[in-house]
């Protein structure tokens, strides 16, 4: 870039974007999977009414919402009750950062990129913990602790699972592992770049598995599960205040989408026999512009496995839960880690 | 100033106490969940208060009586044929099968019969109720595992079969059809065949959620070997229906106690499983829908032509007497014990539902279990909340 921007104007540029990168792709994937995908696997049409084929839907829930009473609990603790759902969008919006959309359209290149997403999702567990306990409700409190369990069961498969990635790209930095994407050959054959789903298919699996529990999305979503716990830790919220809480879920749905994208499909690259058709390098300026939509491409295809998954199944009880993170997910995920670096020493 | 000071020093003493009754409930002896009358799971309003350890049930107890309607005492004081009115609202998801043992006590003490065409069309509004009931059921049940695409199936299915009920009665959930000594009304032109239409709507319907539910592992893992009942228990309960059958007890009274009804007439089997867990009860009611659809299916090809009402006077006074009769309802057995002084009401109506004896098994069964089991058990047991409180 040859303009030189003040730290408060490229500041103020990144926050802007930061909003559209969280809220835009959130907005759209809840129209597009939980409104209309869901209506029609349930044989139904969803919103109609509100714009064409009800497009403008969420625009009129987020109306409803915010005209909502601000309700707090009487014995709540209302500091924490207050502060809750913010950490939990926090953690949303520390994750976008480290998320590359173009050769220079990214917020950080951090070193460590893929270590500290990893790190701040976690941050959602502490907002969810006080959400359980600050509402003063059994429900609540029981869907709290749910959650705590199940995240932090879920946090070490998908590290382990993302370790793999690191393995074979050998290096933390989500820029880094586009590259490595970009440039690398399936024996010898490079038209389609080395996308790791396909020699770390293992650790996409159990990725993806990870994500839909850190989402807590059926069939994880014991934290909230409407049938026994009421909608646990979300039990006590309403109007804004829930409307953050749900802004949280989705787009952090779209984030780890993003994510798995990145580590997996490629990120913003496309496949190199296609720049060669043009006879640009895959790493052009033009993907600046371009990259974002290859990003929301990738990023609609993964969201729509999460979102299949939570139409159509079942959910688990709490200790099959743990026992499938423990015994089964985690013993893969080391096997897959062996593995990987067997064959990254051979070849 | 003074009142202030006071006011706030109440509302400190107030906190502390509301605290140390939490803890006490957190701690000391397991924490009282109030699972209803308010709750997503319930169908209704039926209570369950349970202790917890942890999440695991220690106590359970079903408080029911929350919609009691009176129905029993609000029958004495209607004439026979209003009667119907009443008792349809008892299971309002197979309506019809709640008309059906009443109106035969009553023909049993007036000695009369129903003409066959009006039998054979009793039976196939019985057997469509209880399609109609136990559909609903399988895709409840996925809500309450928190699959919620089911559910949705369920009731557009549902429809065909409440279409052809509504189309022969004028009434799709409360059909009111019934007379003592027949029916209101013959079946409209083309009813059979758009009936045999919807059973397999029905049928493609049992498929699909074989596959999409019942098929599925995580359903698998979340009822098998859960809410086991073995036959002695469920049988000292006073479990029917297919609460029973899961227990692996051969008893139906559909096959077991002919009363008026032509289940003779026809091929058909009465399904079993040795297992008596939620998965048992859930898919032996999958097996009962389609046995229904066989059951209509013939039922609809044998119906013998004819007048669908005996001779009965125009002011029904049913004769001194006593009068015992049990059907199977989509629920389980049953039944109504009428006794009549000779009046145009009848003097007494002892109605025996389903579900309140089915409920009666939940304090054994529930404790020890997890709080999400809780909630597949009450599922997979089905109870009807109008069932519960009559």
């Amino acid at each position: 870039m040859s303009v030189e921007l003040a730290y408060w104007q490229s500041t103020s540029i990144r926050l802007v974007f930061a909003l559209v990168a969280v809220l835009i792709p959130a907005g759209g994937a809840v129209y597009l999977y939980l409104f209309k995908m869901m209506s029609f696997m349930q044989s139904r049409l969803g919103p109609m009414e509100a714009g064409p084929y009800g497009s403008m839907q969420l625009l009129a829930e987020v109306g409803k919402w915010l005209q909502k009473e601000d309700i707090f609990p009487r014995k709540a603790d209302k500091l924490v009750f207050a502060l809750a759902p913010y950490v939990v969008l926090l953690s949303t919006f520390l994750l976008v950062l480290v998320v590359p959309f173009g050769p220079d359209a990214y917020f950080v290149d951090l070193d460590v990129g893929v270590f500290f997403a990893l790190a701040v999702s976690s941050v959602s567990v502490l907002g969810i913990l006080m959400a359980g306990w600050g509402s003063a409700n059994k429900y609540s409190l029981l869907g709290g602790l749910r959650a705590a369990g199940q995240l932090i069961a879920y946090e070490l498969p998908m590290v382990l699972a993302v370790v793999g990635v690191v393995i074979q790209a050998g290096t933390l930095s989500m820029q880094g592992i586009v590259s490595a994407q970009a440039e690398g050959e399936i024996f010898g054959f490079g038209g389609l770049g080395n996308p790791f789903i396909i020699t770390q298919f293992v650790g996409f699996a159990i990725f993806m598995i990870a994500v839909q529990a850190e989402l807590s999305m059926t069939p994880f979503d014991m934290p909230i599960a409407e049938s026994e716990l009421v909608t646990g830790y979300l039990t006590e919220y309403s109007g804004m205040r829930f409307l953050l809480f749900f802004i949280g879920e989705f787009a952090t749905a779209n984030i780890f989408a993003f994510f798995a994208s990145v580590l997996f499909l490629g990120g913003w690259t496309v496949p190199p026999f296609i720049t060669d058709i043009f006879g640009i390098e895959y790493d052009d300026a033009i993907f600046n512009v371009l990259g974002p939509i290859v990003m929301l491409t990738k990023m609609l295809l993964v969201t729509f496995l999460v979102y299949w998954a939570r139409f159509s199944y079942p959910r688990f009880r709490e200790d099959q839960l743990q026992r499938f993170a423990w015994k089964i997910l985690i013993p893969i995920s080391l096997v897959n880690i062996f593995v990987t670096g067997v064959l990254k020493v051979v070849f | 100033m003074t009142a202030i000071s006071d006011r706030r020093q109440m509302a400190y003493i107030a906190n502390q106490a509301a605290d140390a009754r939490v803890n006490l409930e957190l701690e000391a002896e397991g924490m009282t969940l109030n699972i209803g009358p308010q709750h997503p799971a319930t169908h209704g309003t039926l209570r369950i208060v349970v202790r917890l350890d942890g999440e695991q049930v220690i106590e359970a107890d079903p408080v029911m009586g929350y919609m009691h309607r009176g129905y029993e005492k609000l029958a004495e004081v209607r004439t026979y044929p209003q009667v119907t009115t009443l008792v349809n609202r008892i299971d309002w998801l197979g309506s019809f099968a709640n008309e059906v043992p009443f109106i035969l006590a009553c023909e049993r003490l007036m000695g009369i019969e129903a003409p066959p065409r009006a039998q054979w069309i009793r039976t196939i509004f019985h057997e469509l109720g209880r399609i109609a009931n136990v559909t609903l059921f399988l895709g409840d049940l996925g809500v309450q595992l928190g699959a919620i695409t089911p559910v949705f199936l369920a009731f557009r299915d549902r429809e065909y079969v409440l279409n052809q009920i509504e189309a022969a009665t004028g009434g799709r959930f409360h059909p009111n059809f019934d007379r003592i000594g027949g029916l209101k009304d013959d079946l409209p032109a083309g009813w059979i065949a758009e009936t045999k239409a919807s059973l397999d709507k029905i049928r493609e319907f049992c498929n699909t959620l074989e596959d999409l539910l019942m098929g599925n592992e995580i359903f698998q893992s979340r009822t098998r070997g859960v809410g086991v009942i073995p036959a002695d228990v469920g049988l000292a309960y006073g479990l029917t229906g297919a609460n029973i059958r899961a227990s692996g007890v051969d008893w139906d009274l559909r096959r077991d106690e002919p009363v008026g009804l032509p289940y003779d007439q026809v091929d058909w089997k009465v399904w079993t499983h040795p297992d008596g867990d939620s998965f048992a009860r859930c898919w032996l009611r999958l097996q009962e829908v389609r046995e229904s659809c066989n059951i209509v299916e013939q039922l609809l090809d044998t119906i013998p032509s004819g007048p669908i009402m005996a001779k009965v006077p125009r002011i029904i006074k049913v004769p001194e007497g006593e009068a015992y009769v049990a059907t199977e309802n989509p629920l389980g057995m049953m039944s109504y014990y009428v006794v009549s002084q000779g009046e145009l009401e009848p003097f007494r109506v002892k109605i025996r539902s389903a579900s309140f004896s089915n409920m009666s098994i939940t304090p054994w069964l529930l404790k020890g279990v997890y709080v999400p089991d809780v909630i597949t058990i009450l599922a997979s047991l089905y109870f009807i909340l109008g069932d519960i409180d009559r």
